[in-house]
C-alpha cells in the first residue's frame, strides 16, 4: 500500500513539475525581449523547470537570513519536535529548526560547491589550455601527472587527503578543487587542442603575444560553449561529492547548516516513519536533477542535433 | 595469438606501473603530514624521549626510500602494518570486510548488468518513443540523486513495511540465502545508481552502430528490428559495453562506501571512513590502496576484453 501510495506521489509530483515548467516558460516569454523569447519558446519543459528550480535555490541562498524564521545554529526547543506552525518541519536532534537550517543549507552547501567548481575550473582550464598551447614536454609532464591522479577513484582520494589535512572547510575546498581540476584539465586540453592549430592562433603567435594573452583573448572565447556545459556537469559531481562527505561527517563541520549532515543527524527518524530527513536529501537531488536537465538541453542545442 | 599475449603483457606492465605510482603517491602524501606519525600517536604532551623511542619502534628514523620499500614489501606479503586506533594488525581488519564488500559488489553486478543491458537494448529499439523518453529521464534523475537519498527512500518503502531488514548486518557464518535476503536493500540501492548510467551508455553504443550502412542493408533485406539489434548490432557493441560495465563496477567499488554507512554494512568503506575520522593513517593508506588496486584492475580488465572482442584492434597491434 505504502509503495503504491509512493508511486502515485511520484507521478503527481512529476506532472506538477512539468506544469510548473510550462507556466514558467510562458511567464519567461512574456518578460524577456523579442530575441531571447525566440530561444525561450524552444525550451523543453524539463529545461524550463530546471531553470525555475535553480532560480529558487539562488533566491534561498542569497536571502537566507530574510526567509528563514530562525538562525541556523539557534537551539530553540526539545529535540525531534514534530511538524507544527511554529517549527514548520519540526526540530532536529539538538532542537534546531529544520526549516531554517534547510534554507541556510542552500547558502552553505550550494555556495561551497559553487566555489569549489569555480576554483577547479580556474586551475583546470588554465593548465589544460596551457598544456595544449605549449605541447611537448610541458604537455607530457602535466598530462602524466593528471593520469596518475585520475587513476585513483575521486572519493577514495579525497578521503585520503582529508585524513592528512584534517576536515576543515578550507581543506575541503582545496582538496576537492584539486581532484576535480584534473577532470577539467582533460576536457580543456582536448577542446584547446582543436583550437590551437587554427590559423588565427598562429597569427597571434607571430604578432608576439604572450601565453596568457593567447589563452584569455584567443582560445578561451572559442572554448566557452563546451566548457559551460561541462561546468554544469562538474558542479553536480562536486555537489554530490561534498554532500556525500558531509553525510559521512567529514564535510562542513557543525554547527554550519548543511544538507548532507542534516540527513545524517536525523536519519534515525526514518525508522519511525518520519520523512523529515528525506527532505534535505531531496533538496540535493532536486538541484542536481535541475542542473542536469538544463545541461542536457544546452548540449542538445550545442550539438545541433534535432533528430 | 602472439600479438594478443604481447598486448596483454604490455597492458599488465602499464597497470603494474600505475599501481607503483599510486602506492608512491599514497605513501608520499602521508610524508607531507605536518609533524609525524609518532607525534600523532602520542599526542601533544609526549616527551622528546618517548617520541624518539616510538619513532625507532615504527622505523620512522630510517630515510624515506627505505621505509617506502619496507612498506611495499610488507604489503606484498600481506602485512599492512598495525592500526593506530585499534592497535591490531590491519590485515585482520581488512580481510573479512573486503570479503563482505566484494560479496555486495558481486551481488549488485549480478542484478544490474543484465538489467541495464536489457533496458538499454529496449531503449535503442524504441528510440525516441515513450519508453525511451521515460527511461532516459528517469535515468538522468537517478544519476543525479545522492546514494543516501535512494537508500533511505528504499528503507522507507521496503524496510518500514517489514519486507526487508533496514540494517545489513552479516558475518562470515551467515548462510548464503539469508545473506542474499539481508543484503537485498543495499544491493538494490547500488543497482538503481549504476543501472541508469550503464543503460544510457548501452543505448548510446547501440545507436551509434545502428547508423552504419551494414545495418541499413539488413533493414533492406527485411530483417526484423529485434533481430538486427541482437544479431547484427550487439556483437559490434560489445567493446564499448564491456568498457562501461567495467567502469561501473569500478564505480561500485567506491560507491559502496556511502551505501555501507546507510545500511550499517560491515564492509571496507566503513573501515575507511572510521579511519579518516580517527586519523588512523595506516588504515586509510591500506584501504585506499585496496580500493585503488581494484579500480585499476577493473579498468585494465575492460581494456583487455574490449581489445579481444574487436578483431581489428588485435591485428593492428
Amino acid at each position: 500500500m505504502i509503495i503504491l501510495n509512493f508511486l502515485l506521489w511520484v507521478v503527481v509530483v512529476a506532472c506538477g513539475a512539468l506544469a510548473v515548467g510550462y507556466v514558467f516558460r510562458e511567464i519567461l516569454v512574456r518578460i524577456v525581449g523579442q530575441e531571447i523569447a525566440k530561444i525561450v519558446r524552444t525550451l523543453p519543459l524539463t529545461a524550463s523547470l530546471g531553470i525555475f528550480v535553480i532560480l529558487i535555490y539562488i533566491i534561498c541562498a542569497v536571502f537566507a537570513p530574510v526567509i528563514a524564521p530562525y538562525g541556523e545554529a539557534d537551539i530553540l526547543a526539545g529535540s525531534f519536535e514534530p511538524w507544527s506552525s511554529t517549527y514548520w518541519l519540526g526540530t532536529d536532534n539538538l532542537g534546531r529548526d529544520v526549516f531554517s537550517r534547510l534554507i541556510y543549507g542552500a547558502r552553505n552547501t550550494v555556495g561551497i560547491a559553487f566555489l569549489v567548481t569555480s576554483l577547479a575550473f580556474l586551475i583546470g582550464t588554465l593548465l589544460g589550455i596551457y598544456a595544449a598551447l605549449k605541447s611537448g614536454v610541458v604537455d607530457q609532464v602535466l598530462s602524466r601527472i593528471v593520469d596518475v591522479l585520475m587513476a585513483i577513484p575521486s572519493l577514495i582520494f579525497s578521503l585520503l587527503m582529508l585524513t592528512i589535512f584534517g576536515t576543515s572547510a578550507l581543506s575541503l575546498v582545496l582538496v576537492i578543487a584539486t581532484i576535480d581540476s584534473t577532470r577539467v584539465f582533460r576536457i580543456a586540453r582536448a577542446v584547446a587542442l582543436n583550437i590551437v592549430q587554427l590559423d588565427y592562433i598562429e597569427a597571434a603567435k607571430l604578432r608576439g603575444e604572450g601565453s596568457f594573452f593567447l589563452i584569455r583573448r584567443e582560445i578561451l572565447p572559442n572554448a566557452m560553449a563546451p566548457l559551460a556545459a561541462e561546468f554544469g556537469l562538474r558542479f553536480c559531481f562536486v555537489f554530490l561529492m561534498i554532500s556525500a562527505l558531509s553525510f559521512m561527517g567529514l564535510g562542513l563541520q557543525p554547527p554550519t547548516a548543511d544538507w548532507g549532515s542534516m540527513v545524517r543527524d536525523n536519519a534515525e527518524l526514518i525508522s519511525f516513519g518520519d520523512i523529515t530527513p528525506l527532505i534535505p536529501a531531496g533538496a540535493i537531488a532536486f538541484l542536481t536533477i535541475a542542473v542536469n536537465f538544463v545541461v542536457d538541453w544546452l548540449l542538445h542545442r550545442a550539438s545541433g542535433l534535432k533528430e | 595469438m602472439n600479438n594478443l599475449l604481447l598486448m596483454i603483457a604490455k597492458r599488465l606492465a602499464l597497470g603494474v606501473l600505475t599501481l607503483i605510482m599510486l602506492s608512491l603517491l599514497i605513501f608520499l602524501s602521508v610524508e607531507a603530514l605536518p609533524g609525524d606519525l609518532a607525534q600523532e600517536i602520542l599526542g601533544q604532551q609526549a616527551t622528546p624521549e618517548t617520541v624518539a623511542a616510538i619513532r625507532r619502534e615504527l622505523g620512522l628514523d630510517l630515510p624515506a626510500h627505505t621505509r617506502y620499500l619496507n612498506w611495499l614489501g610488507g604489503i606484498l606479503q600481506g602485512d599492512f602494518g598495525n592500526s593506530l586506533a585499534l592497535r591490531k594488525p590491519i590485515i585482520g581488519l581488512i580481510a573479512p570486510r573486503l570479503e563482505n564488500t566484494l560479496f555486495l559488489t558481486l551481488y549488485t553486478a549480478c542484478i544490474a548488468v543484465p538489467l541495464s543491458l536489457a533496458l538499454g537494448m529496449l531503449a535503442s529499439l524504441f528510440r525516441n518513443g515513450y519508453f525511451d523518453r521515460i527511461s532516459n529521464a528517469s535515468a538522468l534523475a537517478s544519476i543525479s540523486m545522492p546514494e543516501f537519498f535512494v537508500g533511505y527512500i528504499l528503507i522507507y518503502l521496503l524496510a518500514l513495511t517489514g519486507y526487508f531488514p533496514s540494517m545489513a548486518n552479516i558475518n562470515a557464518n551467515t548462510p548464503l540465502l539469508e545473506k542474499l535476503y539481508i543484503c537485498f536493500l543495499p544491493a538494490l540501492t547500488l543497482t538503481l545508481v549504476v543501472t541508469a548510467h550503464m543503460m544510457r551508455m548501452t543505448r548510446a553504443a547501440i545507436i551509434n552502430i545502428l547508423a552504419l550502412p551494414y545495418i541499413e542493408m539488413a533493414h533492406l533485406k527485411g530483417v526484423r528490428p529485434g533481430r538486427i539489434i541482437t544479431r547484427h548490432a550487439l556483437p559490434n557493441a560489445i567493446a564499448p559495453i564491456v568498457n562501461v560495465v567495467a567502469l561501473n563496477l569500478a564505480y561500485l567499488i567506491t560507491g559502496v562506501v556511502i551505501v555501507e554507512i546507510v545500511f550499517v554494512f560491515p564492509g571496507l568503506g566503513q573501515l575507511m571512513v572510521d579511519g579518516v575520522k580517527f586519523r588512523d593513517i595506516p588504515v586509510v593508506q591500506a584501504t585506499s590502496l585496496v580500493f585503488a588496486t581494484a579500480y585499476v584492475g577493473l579498468n585494465l580488465l575492460a581494456d583487455i576484453i574490449s581489445t579481444i572482442s574487436n578483431p581489428r584492434l588485435m591485428r593492428q597491434r
